[in-house]
């Protein structure tokens, strides 16, 4: 083990700012990306329905 | 044993119920090895003798940046495939990849950058690492930006296809070209520890967390491939049965 | 075949000729933009001198790429493009020819007013020589490259700033290798390599570059 304490890991040596941020800037962006498609597939899915809804009444939609 | 079939997989509809199963198996294993990766990381790895603590942002921006090279030849290899056996899928999983790809390569420009600024003291420097970065985010975003420019998406997927495959020929050639122009870079990244041989742990570690990134990007890319067949094939009858789509 | 290339290459040629202000302006278009940098920075001879190689070539991509949407952009519109795409003759060598055409059309130009901008911005004897070789030599594999662009963006909605986007990251090869050659000359150094490299990216993409761009257009013709 590295650290002598909790409080020396977080300061990681004076480079917190660096060190945090990179990896905290990519935790967000993944857990960004994994919430905008779970936004994205609940969309298209509201789409297939609304698709869904014409075709029983009997409204074929072609684009 | 009979020769497994594998133009079947590469139905949609097959493709979408197996893709399904794999993506929460995919999340824990890439959760799982990015805390090992961490753990290694931050309590195994050893202390650099120039760089302090700072250096530990490598184990987030190499694997970032292997994952930025990995993507876009994964990308124009099914973009390939998908202009050659015209199979759908192929290129829908070009498509899904390509924003992982960019987003990757924007993170591996800013922890760069962040790495930067205590190491040489700037927050930009014009060495071969960070410029092959960004030139590799500009043909993603050719990729991205042609495909928006064309309404049919099965003529999008081609014209797409023709680009990622000449942006692959050309990759090659321009890391050659950004390290002839830059003799004065720090050297490839696995020998960039000041230390005369990189410690057997800092190695581990970012292998770890490389291999997490190659996890996530092929379970965020088959989420995201799951989209694109629901949004271009929701006039097909398999689509309007699945389960979920059932109000 | 060859008499087909000829052809080609004399058709477009005439259409050039007749529409003659176009390669005029982009001709004006290169000596302007290789103009605003002394403006916009410091005139002092050693500065401009350090700046050239990167000035001409960067001016000289620009000016090149202006002209890329009309390599193919008139046949598309009036439906001779579609007559090539089924003529006997493979469309990659049809395209060759326009891709030849469009380099003596729009890049020689540039390549001959050169070195007038090279002596503006102060370069003189062997480094102006390497300039209009290094140009000689790297504008046909930016011909080569963009037609690829032009037909990718043809038919497409992608605007006028979408080719640039394509096919600007493409040239970075060039455009270092070209730069290169001129600064190397300046500092007295072999110049050799740059040349050789120059070489093989023409000669790689003389072979990827018609086909991609014959595949392209049968896309944007579908």
């Amino acid at each position: 083990m590295q650290w002598n304490s909790w409080g020396e890991f977080f300061a990681m040596g004076g480079y917190a700012g660096y060190v945090w941020g990179s990896f905290g800037l990519t935790l967000l962006a993944l857990a960004w990306e994994v919430f905008a498609l779970g936004l994205r597939r609940r969309k298209a899915i509201g789409r297939v329905r609304q698709v869904q809804s014409w075709a029983g009444q009997g409204l074929e939609h072609k684009e | 044993m009979s020769a497994v079939n594998w133009f079947k997989y590469a139905a949609p509809q097959t493709f979408y119920v197996l893709a399904g199963r794999w993506i929460p198996w995919l999340y824990a294993v890439a959760i799982l090895l990015a805390i090992t990766g961490v753990y290694i990381g931050f309590a195994m790895a050893p202390t650099d003798f120039q760089q302090g603590e700072a250096y530990r942002i490598i184990f987030v921006h190499v694997p970032a940046a292997w994952m930025s090279m990995v993507i876009y030849l994964a990308m124009a290899f099914w973009a390939a495939a998908g202009l050659v056996f015209n199979t759908r899928l192929s290129s829908m999983m070009a498509q899904a990849l390509a924003p992982t790809g960019a987003l990757f390569t924007v993170l591996a420009l800013v922890t760069g950058s962040l790495w930067g600024k205590p190491t040489w003291g700037a927050w930009w420097v014009w060495d071969a690492r960070l410029t092959s970065e960004l030139i590799l985010l500009f043909l993603y975003i050719g990729f991205i930006a042609l495909r928006a420019s064309i309404d049919n998406p099965l003529r999008a997927d081609r014209a797409a296809a023709v680009l990622a495959i000449v942006g692959a020929v050309n990759v090659p050639i321009i890391y050659f070209s950004v390290r002839w122009w830059n003799t004065l870079h720090q050297g490839a990244s696995i020998n960039m520890s000041s230390a005369p041989k990189m410690a057997t742990t800092m190695l581990a570690g970012m292998l770890v967390m490389a291999l997490a990134g190659w996890i996530y990007s092929i379970a965020v890319a088959l989420v995201r491939v799951r989209c694109i067949i629901l949004e271009r094939e929701r006039h097909a009858m398999w689509v309007r049965q699945l389960e979920e789509v059932q109000p | 075949m060859a008499a087909i290339l000829i052809e080609i290459v004399r058709r477009d040629l005439l259409l050039a000729v007749r529409r003659s202000a176009d390669v005029a302006t982009v001709l004006i278009f290169f000596v302007v933009v290789a103009s605003l940098f002394p403006l916009a920075g410091n005139p002092d001879p050693v500065v401009l001198r350090n700046l050239a190689p990167g000035v001409l070539w960067v001016s000289a991509l620009l000016a090149c790429l202006l002209s890329l949407p009309r390599i193919f952009a008139g046949d598309y519109a009036d439906g001779s493009l579609e007559q090539m795409a089924i003529a006997p003759q493979p469309l990659s060598l049809l395209v060759l020819g326009k891709i030849f055409a469009h380099w003596l059309v729009s890049a020689l130009p540039l390549v001959l007013l050169a070195p007038l901008l090279g002596l503006q911005y102060g370069l003189q004897g062997e480094p102006l020589l390497v300039l209009v070789a290094a140009l000689l030599l790297g504008t046909p594999t930016l011909s080569l490259i963009g037609a690829i662009g032009a037909a990718l963006t043809l038919g497409g909605r992608g605007g006028g700033a979408l080719l640039p986007v394509l096919v600007l990251p493409l040239y970075i090869p060039v455009l270092i290798f070209g730069a290169g050659a001129v600064v190397a000359s300046q500092a007295g150094l072999e110049v050799r390599a740059y040349f050789l490299l120059l070489g093989a990216c023409f000669l790689l993409s003389l072979v990827v570059a018609p086909w991609a761009t014959a595949v392209a257009l049968r896309i944007a013709l579908e």
